[in-house]
């Protein structure tokens, strides 16, 4: 390994190390040394994760403006990892989102009791393996990093270790299992089929072989190759139908480990998969049945991600359906993948993902995290509890407003500004159909998300005390709003950014 | 230097301010309650921030003009705002002579009445919420006149219009501003709408022409066919006309004036009303390029002496300003249309600082007597001196008196009327000449009732009469308390008084003075843009070197001061005409004050009866038979869809695993059955 090498690892390597220091940390602000007082360790614990994640924020900066080490495409450390502006992208959203999750957090570190060094440990190998993962291009090094993030989130999912989290964990952590065993079959087959795991060199053995006409995929192998990738990395992203786990799992876990999933975990996966189908995207054979296979994802995940939150009556549960039927929405940009015959830039397929996804990423964070704080505070999780909000948080009623409305769609926040863009991608790609479902299924959504905004503006409520969140939780949310709104108004600001980032087609 | 963030800055400055008194200042705790008052609901913090950021953004357009002047025009790199798969709008400042004049014409205008906002609106419970609308018409104002997009342009424009909005129904517990808000509202919506659809045709052409330079260009390079033109600058003058309140869409702005005054002065007639002009002026090769400059003269020329005609039956002060506004933008108008952009660009500019002067002034008239309606008022001048010479001067500057500045503007358009060779200018001339007899006369009509004889009691009386009669009196009537304003309200007056007797001539010469060369102002704005007016002979046609004309100026200035005798003799002697000469005018008299019933057959014939009476009610039963319908069985299968797929979810883990492989099988099935 030679110097370049470690710079491009740094951030990663950044965040592992913070994750050591913080389990050493909780060991030595122990009881003993503050008069028997947790609590103060709590603060301090939650300091130091925050101020920590400049770390791996500075050196993914160092990378991304080449002050000392350079981002480059071509991959390090004998082509198992790519620390290029792609890869530091999604590392700035990770990093982001857990800084926002540990701000969140503190209200709620009493549920974990004694593994409060624990929380934040996982919490940060978890987004260590993340950052791996979205540079990760070579298969086994794919799984690996996989693996680093899920096993610690299992075990933050069962932190709270009461009933419902720990059945929240053993259902996560069977399902992962059943998901990253799919996901090892594919990458079987994919080594199977061109004798490599680097992906620029399974790539150029593509190349050479044959692809047979009216065959899905050109080759019944690369087709479950990417079958079985795609169902193993279906269960991080909770798309239909693997996304089963999500609900459960959602109400069960402690909320901010729940939020921390429901962006961080499923950009990586997004990533990831980004870049091992982009690299084939090349070829047409594999271009065209792609189109299909998306489209087909995300008609079933919009629509029963829609349908199902319907009928709730839980928020959690019905938060984790959205978080479903957003999937299928990105999956539309998946599936607006160019054929070469066909008209639009090659680039406007991953541009619209990316761009859904950083909206995403503030606002479903703000969403999350916003609710959670009422939740906590009036101990009551159904909808029917939101009603006359207004009455008890005026600043939190119409945060949550601007959130939802974001989800949904309206302009002029990123949720809009998102949506029409992922859309018009779409009808780029002569995927006219798929777009007609996505706008239907965005009426669909307008049921239950206006329902909650009528609800908490214009809800009736006995009980008016005022409910007041921590500062660290309305810092959070009013960063993810403004977030929402800011990329709505003027997104050329991350759109520059994005046309920079991508660097893997 | 006027760099790029300079301009930003002027924009974002009242934006500043409109953040800050909007949304912040409610937020903050009473952090400095008691001697400073600076929050709170009492708080005058929001009036001065308003003034400084203003005052900031004026110096700062001073200076870019001062740039303009030395530099020439500037355009600064267009920007991607939103560029994905293939559509690419982007956005940008231009700094052209028009803009610079706009920009310093709406920072300064608005400056001044901010600082007479401070002592007008003193008092009132929306103080901070007044002062948040007017900052953020400000910045919209700025920002349209500096887009180099014309998406950019639309965006602002809207801006203007929903700020116009929130103004003109400022006072929300009276139900007639609710009404005059909605109908403003909606009447320049309508015109927008064709403003949007030429902005729709343009793209669809050629996307690269809403870059303003770009459009220029291809005019010059005769890349634009003229039908193209012609429609996409048919869907600007709509939009125009409804911003600058033309015939036949004029009749929101008389009503528009339910708004506070310092409202009326800034936006009903310096700056918002003016946009439509500016829109007009912005495209002027694309007009000329156009087969419809003749419909600019037309609308225009029809405009100046409709409205003139109201005003001289009026009772109400503002609104005899507020058709005098409309009369003075058909002028505007139908000088650009006869192609006297020059002309045109300078009695905006002159108009804009004593029309404000005399919406000020009748501001203050109603602090001292209490009511508008100039039934209830008169001899007001010998207790506020200053706002009756104001008034007095400013008025004189409209009704076109050498040497005033409303003189050599108004003047100006006439010559270059007079010197058209088509029978349209032959006509815009002619009227623009009927226009000025009448303006004389209603503006002396209502100096001479408001300031002259005996005073009639003012708000307090009108009120009683209005209770005898047994109506319900309209808010606003105040009582009487007869005396000067406030020196943050006569200050900018005065102001405003002295530019309206001293910037028409000294911007505009007709002879070197030194300090400004001949025809300064003209030369500026024609000459110097010569992406607009490329060659000699168009800039000659443009008005760069002013015709002025002694025989024309000769008539109008004796028309004016006939006007303004006849408006004595009327208001002095009774009896000069014959009682049967007064019977015969009455059913004239009767229309104009009916507005030639134009409300009516906006709101009755086209509005009540042909759209609720028959589309409203047919849309209404489409609504529910048709889209209800559809409605609530989409909800109904929609949520029993739901509650079938809620089944699966049985919260078994044995089952999640079973959906999942299978979901794989099923996708393995359709690509191997899709492939035979």
């Amino acid at each position: 390994m030679n110097a370049q090498d470690y710079w491009a690892l740094s951030p990663v390597i950044a965040m592992a190390a913070l994750a050591i220091v913080l389990l050493s940390a909780d060991a030595l602000l122990a009881e003993r040394m503050f008069g028997g007082r947790r609590f103060g360790s709590k603060r301090a614990l939650s300091w130091i994760a925050f101020i920590g994640l400049l770390g791996p924020a500075i050196l993914a900066l160092n990378l991304w403006f080449g002050w000392l080490g350079n981002s480059t495409s071509d991959p390090v450390i004998y082509g198992t990892f790519t620390a290029d502006r792609f890869t530091l992208f999604f590392q700035f959203l990770i990093i982001g989102t857990t800084a926002a999750v540990i701000l969140a957090s503190v209200p709620y570190l009493e549920q974990f009791r004694d593994s409060l060094g624990e929380f934040f440990t996982l919490l940060l190998i978890a987004a260590a393996g993340m950052m791996l993962l979205v540079g990760a291009s070579e298969l086994i090094t794919i799984y690996v990093a996989l693996e680093t993030t899920a096993l610690p989130a299992v075990a933050l999912a069962a932190l709270r270790r009461d009933g419902f989290s720990i059945e929240a964990g053993a259902k996560f952590l069977i399902l992962s299992a059943l998901s990253t065993a799919l996901l090892l079959f594919g990458l079987v087959f994919l080594y199977g089929y061109t004798g490599a795991t680097r992906i620029d060199e399974i790539v150029a053995r593509l190349a050479t072989l044959p692809f047979e006409a009216g065959v899905p995929f050109g080759s019944l192998a690369v087709m479950l190759a990417v079958l079985l990738i795609v169902a193993g990395f279906g269960f991080k992203m909770a798309i239909a139908p693997w996304h089963m786990w999500v609900p459960d799992v959602y109400q069960g876990a402690p909320t901010p480990v729940a939020a921390f999933l429901s962006v961080a975990s499923k950009a990586s996966a997004f990533a990831v998969l980004m870049r091992l189908l982009y690299s084939m995207a090349g070829f047409e054979a594999v271009a065209q049945d792609w189109q299909i296979l998306f489209a087909l994802i995300a008609t079933a995940s919009m629509t029963v991600g829609n349908l199902l939150a319907l009928s709730q009556t839980n928020m959690k549960r019905l938060l984790a359906y959205s978080t479903i039927a957003q999937a299928g929405y990105i999956m539309v940009g998946f599936a607006a993948v160019s054929i070469a015959s066909s008209s639009g830039s090659a680039t406007s397929g991953p541009q619209s993902i990316m761009y859904y996804l950083a909206g995403y990423a503030f606002t479903n964070l703000a969403v999350f995290l916003g609710f959670t704080a009422i939740i906590h505070r009036t101990g009551d999780d159904t909808i029917a509890g939101l009603g006359g909000l207004v009455k008890r948080s005026p600043v939190l009623a119409v945060l949550m407003s601007i959130g939802l409305l974001s989800l949904l769609g309206m302009p002029p926040t990123v949720g809009f500004m998102a949506k029409a863009v992922i859309f018009s991608t779409a009808v780029d790609q002569g995927l006219i159909w798929l777009a007609v479902v996505a706008v239907v299924n965005t009426v669909v959504a307008a049921y239950y998300y206006l329902r909650i905004v009528g609800l908490i503006l214009f809800g009736e409520t006995e009980d008016t005390d005022p409910i007041k969140p921590a500062p660290g939780e309305m810092a959070a949310v009013i960063v993810g709003i403004a977030g929402a709104i800011v990329l709505g108004v003027v997104p050329w600001l991350v759109l520059q950014l994005i046309d920079d980032s991508i660097t893997i087609v | 230097m006027a760099s790029e963030l300079t301009i930003w800055l002027i924009i974002l400055l009242p934006a500043f301010a409109f953040v800050f008194n909007g949304l912040l200042l409610r937020w903050l705790p009473e952090i400095a309650a008691g001697p400073f008052r600076l929050t709170g609901k009492k708080s005058d913090l929001a009036g001065w921030l308003t003034v400084v950021a203003v005052g900031v953004s004026f110096v700062l357009s001073f200076l870019a003009l001062l740039e303009v002047v030395s530099d020439g025009t500037q355009y600064f790199d267009m920007r991607s705002w939103i560029a994905i798969s293939g559509v690419d709008i982007q956005f940008g400042i231009m700094l052209d002579q028009l803009t610079a004049i706009m920009l310093v014409v709406v920072s300064g205008v608005s400056f001044l009445v901010q600082l007479y906002g401070v002592g007008y609106m003193h008092g009132d419970d929306g103080y901070t919420r007044y002062f948040s609308y007017m900052a953020l018409f400000t910045a919209s104002m700025l920002g349209l006149v500096t887009a180099r997009s014309v998406i950019q342009l639309f965006v602002f424009w809207e801006l203007v219009g929903i700020s116009s909005y929130l103004l003109i129904g400022f006072w929300l517990n009276r139900p007639s501003a609710a009404a005059a808000a909605k109908k403003a509202f909606l009447m320049t919506r309508f015109a927008d709408f064709g403003f949007l659809l030429a902005i729709l045709y343009l793209y669809s052409v050629d996307p690269s022409w809403l870059d303003i330079q770009e459009m220029y260009h291809a005019i010059t390079a005769g890349a634009m066919a003229v039908s193209v033109a012609s429609w996409i600058a048919l869907g600007f003058l709509l939009g125009a006309m409804g911003k600058s309140a033309q015939f036949p869409l004029h009749s929101w702005l008389p009503d528009a004036m339910e708004g506070p005054t310092s409202v009326s002065a800034l936006i009903h007639s310096a700056t918002m009303v003016t946009a439509g002009v500016f829109l007009v002026a912005r495209f002027f090769p694309l007009f000329e390029h156009s087969d419809i400059m003749f419909l600019v003269t037309v609308v225009g020329a029809v405009t100046a002496v409709f409205a003139a005609s109201m005003a001289l039956v009026a009772d109400d002060i503002k609104r005899v300003l507020a058709y005098s506004t409309v009369s003075q933008l058909g002028y505007m108008m139908f000088a650009l249309g006869v192609g006297a952009y020059g002309a045109a660009v300078f009695h905006l500019f002159t108009h804009a600082f004593f029309k404000a002067c005399l919406f000020l002034a009748a501001g203050s008239v109603h602090h001292a007597g209490g009511t508008f309606n100039m039934n209830y008022l008169g001899g007001l001048k010998n207790h506020m001196k200053i706002t009756y010479w104001a008034m007095v001067i400013a008025s004189l500057s409209l009704a076109g008196i050498i040497p005033l500045s409303g003189f050599w503007s108004k003047d100006e358009i006439l010559a270059h009327a007079a010197h058209g060779d088509s029978g349209i200018a032959m006509f815009a001339l002619l009227m623009g000449l009927l226009g000025a007899l009448m303006t004389a006369f209603y503006m002396f009509r209502a100096v001479i009732k408001t300031f002259h004889g005996e005073f009639r009691g003012g708000g307090g009386k009108e009120r009683e009469d209005i209770e005898a009669s047994g109506e319900v009196p309209p808010e606003g009537l105040e009582h009487v308390h007869l005396g000067e304003s406030p020196w943050t309200m006569t200050v900018p007056i005065a102001i405003l008084a002295f530019l309206a007797i001293v910037i028409g001539f000294f911007t505009n010469p007709i002879f070197d003075l030194g300090f400004a060369n001949k025809h300064a102002f003209a030369t500026f704005v024609v000459e110097r843009n010569t992406d607009v007016f490329h060659d000699h002979e168009a800039q000659v046609h443009a008005g760069s070197e002013p015709k002025f004309d002694p025989l024309i100026a000769g008539i109008s200035t004796v028309l004016a001061i006939g006007g303004i005798a006849i408006a004595w003799l009327l208001a002095t002697r009774t009896g000069v005409i014959p009682a049967s000469v007064e019977k015969m005018t009455l059913p004239f008299q009767n229309l104009l004050r009916r507005k030639y019933y134009f409300d009516e057959l906006y709101e009755d014939l086209i509005v009540s009866r042909g759209f609720y009476s028959y589309f409203a009610r047919l849309v209404d039963r489409l609504d529910i038979s048709g889209f209800d319908n559809v409605n609530i069985q989409l909800y109904r299968w929609t949520d029993r869809a739901g509650r079938a797929l809620a089944k699966v979810q049985d919260g078994q883990v044995q089952t999640y695993g079973i959906v999942s492989v299978v979901g794989l099988i099923v996708a393995i099935v359709i690509f191997v059955v899709v492939a035979q």
